[in-house]
């Protein structure tokens, strides 16, 4: 694929998840301006072409978000990326990508909100979104980005877990991460693990296109090569047709969430720094990790014992780590550039460990001395 | 004819599967499933090549009955799906089958844009001047002055004329025919599906249930006879008064023209980078 790989490049956020995307074998965008999410449609224009692959430029996020959907049916692997208002327009074919288990990228760029909100400012306020954006229950991948290195490793994870899993993936990214430049050494295309999709081991007039198996993920047949199906996002049995009957319904549903809770070893990703011995912990995601590890290194250089939890995926919520993290600790801070959504979800995991939540909504990234004055406080 | 449509129902319907229909006896999309499925016999098209997507409404219901690749999007959303599915395979025929309310209302950006874009797609829009679905209210195609679940005073806004907007939208080909005039809706939809480029066939369909019903056209025969009595062949309506047309439609095809499609043209592009 690309010339540039094994090499060492300095590159931005949006830049790196374009080269991750591509490495993973995305052969298909489809998008709308926004900022700042602009430069992975800009150069993923540039790139497609002389991949065989196909850009295009939508008339919004909606009909981006259908085009993607299609271009996946259809067997080609597909990214859109935007940011808050068009992550907005993408939730109700979102949810058709959940329901007919499409496999599927997306990045939203967060930027602050709501509505318009600072355009060019960072914020993490779409966390809530990206899990429960679409109507209905779902399960959902979301994995958050945290420098530009991870926009690589984590686009290509992202494309790997939603063609293991048949499930749109959402790449939370920010402002900071996307327009950083950093440098990174992007491994040869060989080295790359690809996962693509399980596609029907039976002849078409054998394939179910829904049927169970033991993962609870059916093999999926390349729309046009010669095993027609229906596809549709009413519930359906596993020919893939409509039905209402409570207990095809039934097992429809669960079998969406039991694929996921079957995954979650390898899909729960955290990182840990400097936690064997720690008593106080920062639990921290996205851009907001940045500076939480300096403040942590910054503390144990005081001779604190604090440590970090990076979340990395997002959702399904990696609770087993989160309550490692609680049992072991005294006192945990959760800095967020939000008025405190992943804090939700930590306090749910409800052991009896104080838990600091630390917010800042003004657009401006929380520093590490922010984070390090509450590590001294705890 | 009863007796080919007999047997392209074997080769070309989920005969065995999914019949009988949810449409009310005397719905208008019988008739234009009967057409397209006799419109792609006639241009041989085989079922592995085919895909038929739909948006949401009584129309949208049409995937479910071909034995093609079938597709069963969300409401106004149908091109969009359509539109990565043909990029991502050029070669496959992608028809598309939308309500009025569908294509032109939620829908109504994608349409234009779809038209604008010209990638080779053909969408078919049942234009029953209803959203049949959800129970007979106004669409942007209820004619003024007439009755809807949401128009209980009368209608105060004006129709859409959906083909005439396609073709200034840039569609390559459009035509407007309508259930009674089946035979000529066959040659209509091949000719859409046979022309490169995004084409656009709007059929005016009865909804005795939801439109009919609310204004003066109780059952499907009087519907038919309204069609046949209002619509106007394209090349007769040339040599008639605006009065005289007032309140009819014309029938036929309205565009036809030969222009570069976006796969030719993305083609080139790969082509160009490739080189460099
Ligand atoms: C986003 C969204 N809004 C509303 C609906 C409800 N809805 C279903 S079908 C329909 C209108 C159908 O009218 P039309 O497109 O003309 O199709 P017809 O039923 O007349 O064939 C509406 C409003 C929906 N499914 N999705
Ligand atoms: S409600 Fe109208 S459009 Fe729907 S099936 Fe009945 S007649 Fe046809
Ligand atoms: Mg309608």
């Amino acid at each position: 694929m690309s010339e540039k790989t094994g090499q060492r490049l300095l590159l931005q956020g949006n830049e790196a998840i374009v080269e991750g995307a591509l490495a993973a074998g995305c052969r298909f965008f489809a998008g709308y301006p926004i900022t700042p999410a602009s430069e992975i449609a800009e150069l993923m224009s540039l790139r497609l072409p002389a991949l065989n692959g196909t850009f295009i430029q939508m008339e919004d996020e909606i009909a981006s978000m259908g085009a993607i959907i299609g271009a996946s049916l259809a067997g080609v692997k597909s990214l859109t990326a935007t940011s808050g208002p068009g992550f907005s327009l993408m939730q109700e074919n979102l949810g058709f990508a959940c329901a007919a288990e499409v496999p599927c990228v997306v990045v939203n760029v967060m930027r602050a909100g709501p509505s318009t909100g600072l355009s060019t400012s960072p914020a993490q306020g779409d966390v809530m979104q990206a899990r429960w954006g679409t109507h209905g229950d779902h399960p959902i991948i979301v994995l958050a980005v945290s420098s530009v290195s991870d926009c690589f490793d984590l686009t290509i994870q992202a494309f790997n877990l939603s063609e293991k899993y048949r499930v749109p993936v959402i790449v939370l990214s920010d402002e900071i991460v996307a327009h950083t430049r950093e440098t990174v050494i992007l491994p040869e295309q060989a080295a790359v693990t690809v996962i693509d999709r399980m596609r029907p081991a039976v002849p078409p007039e054998w394939y179910i296109p829904y049927e169970d198996n033991s993962r609870g993920v059916p093999a999926m047949a390349d729309m046009g090569s010669g095993y027609r199906h229906h596809v549709t996002g009413l519930i359906h049995d596993v020919r893939g047709f409509p039905t209402e009957r409570p207990e095809e319904v039934d097992a429809f549903i669960r079998r969406l969430f039991r694929k996921i809770t079957n995954g979650f070893p390898e899909i729960q990703l955290t990182k840990t720094v400097m936690l064997e011995d720690a008593e106080i912990a920062v639990i921290a995601y996205g851009a907001v990790t940045r500076s939480a590890l300096r403040a942590v290194r910054q503390a144990r250089g005081r001779g604190i014992r604090a440590g970090l939890l990076q979340l990395i995926t997002l959702y399904p919520f990696p609770r087993k780590a989160v309550e490692a993290v609680l049992r072991q600790c005294r006192r945990v801070l959760v800095p967020e550039m939000n008025m405190g959504q992943v804090i939700r979800e930590v306090k749910r995991v409800n052991v009896a460990t104080e838990i600091v939540r630390h917010n800042r909504v003004d657009g401006q990234f929380i520093t590490p001395a922010e984070i390090y004055a509450h590590l001294l406080a705890m | 004819m009863t007796e080919k449509t007999g047997s392209l129902r074997h080769d070309y319907l989920r005969h065995d599967k999914k019949f009988p229909h949810v449409w009310c006896p005397g719905c208008g999309n019988g008739i234009v499933l009967g057409s397209l499925i006799r419109a792609i016999a006639r241009l041989g098209l085989q079922k592995d090549e085919l895909v038929l997507a739909a948006g949401i409404g009584c129309s949208g219901r049409m995937p479910v009955y071909v034995d093609f690749n079938t597709l069963h999007a969300t409401h106004g959303r149908a091109l969009t799906f359509a539109t990565g599915i043909k990029l991502a395979r050029p070669a496959l025929t992608v028809i598309i089958v939308m309500g009025d309310g569908d294509a032109t209302a939620i829908g109504g950006n994608h349409f234009i844009h779809a038209a604008r874009r010209n990638l080779d797609l053909t969408a078919i829009i049942i234009n029953n001047q209803i959203y049949g679905m959800t129970g007979g209210q106004y669409s942007p195609t209820t004619p003024y002055g007439s009755f809807a679940a949401t128009a209980a005073w009368g209608h105060i806004e004006h129709a859409f004329p959906i083909a005439e907007l396609a073709a200034t939208a840039g569609a390559s080909y459009v035509a407007r025919g309508t259930v009674y005039h089946a035979a000529m809706l066959d040659d209509l939809l091949a000719g859409g599906i046979a022309r490169k480029g995004f084409s656009v066939i709007e059929v005016m369909s009865n909804c005795h249930t939801q439109y009919g019903r609310r204004n003066q056209m109780n059952d499907a025969i009087t519907m038919l006879r309204y069609f046949k009595e209002q619509a106007v062949a394209v090349d007769r309506a040339a040599g008639m008064s605006a009065a005289e047309m007032a309140g009819r439609f014309t029938i036929g095809v309205l565009a036809d023209v030969e222009k570069p499609n976006f796969t030719e043209e993305y083609q080139k592009i790969r082509d160009r980078a490739r080189q460099q």
